[in-house]
């Protein structure tokens, strides 16, 4: 996207295009990944009710992952489950595991 | 209405324009009244009637809130009025409100507005026409509640247009325009009128006061652009704006306080046709011949007029150069007024420690480098904590640019002026 200049942008840093942070990929700055395990996760989703950013996807009622373009990596759902059905694992090495 | 641009495109501002003069043909006859600086401006919020006043009582403000808050209580006005715990919270409330969609303004004073400084950027950043009414005072330490510049003088490169009154009448006319100056489209900026505390916070004087209606006409009514409370055209105020657009965001606001020089003098234009009495940038006081001039701010302007006519009496050509507008500064005007004069002397009351010399002065003399001119200059720093200033004082300076005429300038440029060595 082709950045706009002073004359072309609204003033004040103003947002109309309200909920345009979903083009915000902040999932890149994180150094712990979420993984989740689907044979322990009973759906209770207080997953979903601690995420602070909205990064646990839930379809028809049914908790099915992670947005993993917006979590931040912060452990709190792992930290809350019940079931002990999120652990977390650093990047680097998930990374280094792929290659 | 001047056709001329004052703007800074390129640093080509448009000579003349901007200065005050009395018009005989006024649309509304003043009512004749004695108060205090600070009860003209009480009165001045309550002929405006904003929607939300945020602010908390400091000397030599307090009049102005104490004043204010018995309109609200007697039901004078509609304000929502905030007594808030501190003047960070004051202009936090106000940048709230603003962005809500009202009409907002606050008053404050010396450590007062220090205290608001970090959300001073705030409010300018999201470009909120937020109007203050600023009492000058000192700033501690040592503790003194006088007048001196330093509070406002601190809050220079906050993105506040900025205004400098020299009596009560000015105080009570200049509380109205700031409101038109800061809601013009082409400006968007938090607005700032400054009176010298006690020496005209305090002072009562003779004055006129406009009729409601009068007021209520010039300022008309307020729909912002964008509010928060616009459901129907949802807007994010104030969101993380980083490497990518916050330069853009600021070469915006640079614009828009220029733009604020062409609009201070329209509005100043036709508050004259209501009142009778127009306002400028500037003022210019027996300037046509003098070779030897001051340049002011705020109520010395006034006593300074004392000393030109006494320096006159004595075959003196000297002259006044009165700053109404500080920000932006009128640098072009001021170099094409002062470029030739033979000795000029720059009065400020504060000090930009390290500098060298006050702010005043420092915008005199980069208006000459940047526009050619070179008249001899020295700077008065003076009246710091509300040391008393006379028209004697002023005489003396006078006499000594006089001297300097002659022998050239000896010593400092900046000069401390009834410090005691």
């Amino acid at each position: 996207m082709a950045l706009k200049s002073w004359k072309e942008i609204l003033i004040g840093g103003m947002i109309t295009d309200v909920g345009n942070s979903i083009n915000y990929k902040t999932g890149d700055w994180r150094s712990y990944r979420p993984i989740w395990d689907d044979k322990k996760c009973n759906n209770c989703k207080v997953c979903w009710v601690y995420c602070p950013d909205g990064s646990i996807t839930i379809k028809d009622g049914v908790m099915i992952g992670m947005d993993l373009d917006h979590c931040k990596g912060c452990g709190i759902c792992a930290q809350e489950c019940p079931q002990k059905a999120i652990k977390m694992m650093e990047e680097t090495k998930l990374r280094e595991a792929v290659k | 209405m001047p056709a001329e641009s004052y703007q800074d495109d390129g640093g080509d501002q448009v000579e003349g324009g901007g200065e005050m003069t009395t018009m005989n043909v006024a649309k509304y006859k003043g009512l004749p009244k004695g108060l205090e600086g600070d009860r003209a401006v009480a009165e001045a919020m309550r002929q405006m009637n904003p929607d939300v006043v945020a602010a908390y009582p400091i000397t030599p403000q307090t009049e102005i809130v104490m004043r204010f808050s018995e309109f609200v209580s007697n039901g004078e006005v509609d304000t929502e009025f905030i007594a808030v715990e501190s003047e960070h919270a004051a202009m936090s409330s106000c940048i709230g409100a603003a962005a809500a969609g009202g009409r907002v303004q606050t008053a404050t004073s010396g450590a007062g507005m220090a205290l608001m400084w970090e959300v001073l950027w705030v409010a300018s950043g999201s470009r909120l026409p937020i109007v203050m009414h600023a009492v000058n005072r000192s700033l501690s330490s040592p503790l003194n509640i006088h007048c001196d510049h330093s509070d406002t003088m601190g809050m220079r490169d906050a993105g506040w247009v900025h205004i400098f009154d020299e009596n009560v009448q000015e105080a009570y006319d200049s509380a109205i325009q700031v409101l038109r100056i800061a809601e013009h489209p082409d400006v968007m900026l938090p607005t700032l009128h400054a009176l010298d505390g006690f020496i005209i916070g305090h002072s009562v004087e003779r004055m006129e006061t406009l009729p409601d209606e009068a007021v209520k006409e010039f300022i008309g009514t307020y729909t912002p652009k964008y509010s928060l409370l616009d459901f129907e055209h949802p807007a994010t105020f104030g969101p993380m704006d980083l490497q990518d657009y916050f330069f853009e965001h600021k070469r915006q606001q640079v614009e828009a306080i220029q733009n604020a020089l062409d609009v201070i003098v329209k509005v100043g234009q036709e508050f004259g046709e209501l009142s009778g009495r127009p306002y400028g940038l500037m003022e210019e006081y027996c300037m046509d011949d003098a070779d030897y001039v001051l340049v002011a701010l705020g109520s010395t302007a006034g006593t300074s007029k004392v000393a030109v006519d006494m320096m006159r009496d004595s075959g003196v050509k000297a002259g006044l150069l009165k700053i109404r507008c500080f920000r932006p500064f009128p640098h072009k005007m001021v170099s094409e007024v002062l470029g030739k004069r033979k000795v000029v002397g720059v009065l400020d009351r504060s000090i930009s420690f390290g500098a060298q010399t006050g702010p005043l002065c420092l915008e005199v003399i980069t208006s000459f480098f940047t526009h050619g001119v070179s008249p001899k200059v020295v700077n008065y720093v003076y009246g710091m904590g509300g040391r008393d200033i006379t028209p004697a004082h002023i005489c003396e300076m006078y006499k000594e640019l006089v001297e300097i005429d002659k022998k050239g300038i000896t010593g400092p440029v900046q000069r401390f002026f009834g410090v005691r060595d």
